[in-house]
């Protein structure tokens, strides 16, 4: 599927290259603007992002698989990441990883087969204070029990 | 006593740019435009002001390795990425106060001559990206940055630049390799940034909380600054604490703070009325501090370092005496394998087969000769022989609970089975 930004994006991504000194270093910034606008990272904007900064499809692909946030397949509209790291597993970060997964019916690393939620485990993410805790998206909910976590389920459609 | 960082937290839109300026935000700016940037430089080298990000290396100092004569530009970068397992300090900055780390900027942009400054925040801190995005503009909009601030002939643009999940990026050169847009991969040192960083050109990376002391440092002098703290760690740390304790959360504490008192006065105690049996004073990296030798330990950089230990980022966490270190350990280590960025053998797969051995020895399944594996496998791992520290900072973790908790080690490996009453049996890391 091919990609290409939309006008708004691509106004913001020019705006981006203006802050650095060398087209390459836009490519963090640019790499999250196709998430924003696709929900993941597809081979194709790989492709198109290259053309843009006058890289190689290969460093972009080399660049994009390093980090853990840029999404390389489509996953659930509702991105559930548990903080499973040292100090949540001091307050029960186990609990909860169970909790979502019996409720969602689902494994980690697996999406509900109506595409709302996908469930992560992730380290650390300086949430240590409110533990358990989960992002979800953009959002940190913390201090979790199971109670809470059905209320924030149920918002999320 | 009135801290330094935390001292407008409880007010009410501090966030706000008019709220934060009634309570003295950007006061300094006047006074600095008078100095010279060496003056600006020397008054910070007074202060005795370390590097809060975990090294605990002179700011000022750090500064002066700029090139003098240099023709190229200057980069200043706050180092927002704040990822040890433990921290959250830096997020309560931002959130709390974001103005008074723009200000710590600007000063320390004026004093080591840069023009252009980059926030690298961590990418899940996006709802602090926000709040920094708009304190940005409103300080713009009142002349603090943009062109020939407040009249002075210097200019200074900044701008943020959102990392994307990977703890290596607080490593101040693999930093640079991700706001250069690559694979967060450290660089060897020397060159240091200072001489050759962002673009090969001179760089100073400086901890958001850093940055954040420097508008008191200017407004009251070196020597207001030095009234806090001990002589060789002036000032206040904010420590981020969590574990067992009943009231976790980010506190500012004078440099020199007994952990007793911390503990007892600050946190509430260790919860459920349970007993201490351990602490981590600085973050995942270091090694842990029995409960006997936490009470006999302050919390500076001296005394942590004479308990083997290091005050690091002020990641505190507490273990009450039901923690199972070795499966504490294994989480820990975990953490390390999955976020070695992979560029040296000994790191790569180092990591990896502590991990392995730890799980090995957690579940049940560990030999006698594992503890003796472990050690060897760290001491392979560390001293240098790899690009940067992060091998180290498993390596530092694991001797220090194998040193300190061997016992426990070794119980599972006689018992084969973890002798704790681990309700969660059967969930794994």
């Amino acid at each position: 599927m091919a990609f290409e930004f939309t006008k708004e994006n691509l106004q913001k991504f020019e705006e981006t290259l203006k802050r650095y000194p060398q087209k390459r270093a836009a490519l963090l910034p640019a790499l999250w603007l196709v998430q924003e606008q696709q929900g993941w990272v597809s081979k194709e904007s790989m492709e198109y992002l290259a053309k843009l900064l006058d890289l190689t499809p290969a460093f972009v692909y080399e660049t994009a698989t390093f980090y853990t946030m840029y999404n390389l397949k489509p996953i659930g509209r509702h991105h559930i990441q548990v903080c499973n790291s040292v100090c949540c597993s001091l307050r029960g970060s186990q609990e909860t990883v169970a909790t979502l997964k019996k409720k969602l019916e689902i494994e980690v690393g697996e999406s509900t087969s109506d595409g709302r939620f996908h469930l992560s485990t992730v380290e650390c993410l300086g949430s240590c204070g409110t533990a358990p805790m989960m992002q979800i998206n953009d959002d940190y909910y913390e201090d979790l029990n199971e109670e809470k976590i059905d209320k924030i389920l149920e918002k999320l459609k | 006593m009135e801290m330094i960082l935390s001292k407008n937290w409880s007010v009410k839109d501090q966030r706000k740019i008019d709220v934060a300026m009634k309570n003295g935000a950007y006061a300094s700016l006047e006074k600095i435009f008078k100095m010279s940037p060496e003056q600006v430089t020397e008054e910070v080298k007074l202060s005795g002001l370390r590097g809060r990000g975990g090294a605990g290396f002179a700011t000022g100092m750090k500064w002066t390795f700029v090139p003098k004569e240099t023709t190229r530009p200057i980069y200043l970068i706050n180092n927002l990425d704040e990822s040890e397992p433990g921290t959250f300090k830096d997020r309560a900055i931002v959130e709390k106060d974001p103005h008074m780390m723009i200000e710590g900027m600007i000063i320390a942009a004026y004093a080591i001559k840069s023009h252009t400054a980059y926030i690298y925040i961590r990418g899940e801190y996006h709802k602090q990206w926000e709040i920094i995005e708009e304190a940005l503009k409103e300080a713009a909009k009142k002349g603090f940055l943009g062109k020939n601030i407040l009249g002075s002939g210097f200019d200074l643009n900044i701008y943020q630049h959102r990392g994307a999940g990977a703890y290596i990026c607080g490593e101040e050169t693999a930093l640079l390799s991700s706001l250069e847009g690559g694979r967060g991969y450290p660089r060897i040192k020397p060159p240091f940034p200072a001489i050759a960083g962002a673009w090969g050109c001179p760089t100073i990376v400086n901890n958001t909380e850093t940055l954040t002391n420097l508008p008191f440092i200017l407004n009251n002098g070196a020597a207001a600054f030095k009234k806090f703290g001990t002589e060789k760690s002036p000032g206040t740390k904010l420590i981020s604490a969590s574990g067992h304790i009943n009231r976790p959360g980010v506190y500012e504490i004078e440099m020199g703070l007994p952990i007793r008192t911390f503990l007892e006065e600050h946190l509430g105690g260790v919860w459920k009325g349970q007993k201490l049996k351990g602490v981590v004073p600085g973050g995942s990296s270091f090694a842990p501090l029995t409960a006997e030798e936490a009470y006999q330990t302050n919390l500076d950089f001296e005394s942590c370092a004479a308990a083997e230990t290091s005050l690091g980022s002020g990641g505190f966490y507490v273990m009450d005496e039901t923690t199972c270190m070795v499966r504490l350990l294994q989480f820990t280590a975990k953490f390390y394998e999955h976020e070695s960025c992979g560029q040296c053998t000994p790191c790569r797969e180092g990591t990896g087969w502590v991990s392995q051995i730890v799980r090995r020895i957690e579940s049940g399944h560990g030999r006698e000769r594992d503890l003796a594996l472990l050690n060897d496998v760290c001491k392979n791992m560390m001293n240098g022989r790899t690009i940067c520290v992060f091998a180290d900072a498993l390596a530092m973790p694991v001797l220090g609970f194998l040193k300190k908790f061997g016992n426990e080690f070794e119980e599972h490996i006689k018992l084969g089975r973890c002798p704790h009453s681990v309700s969660l049996r059967g969930l794994r890391a």
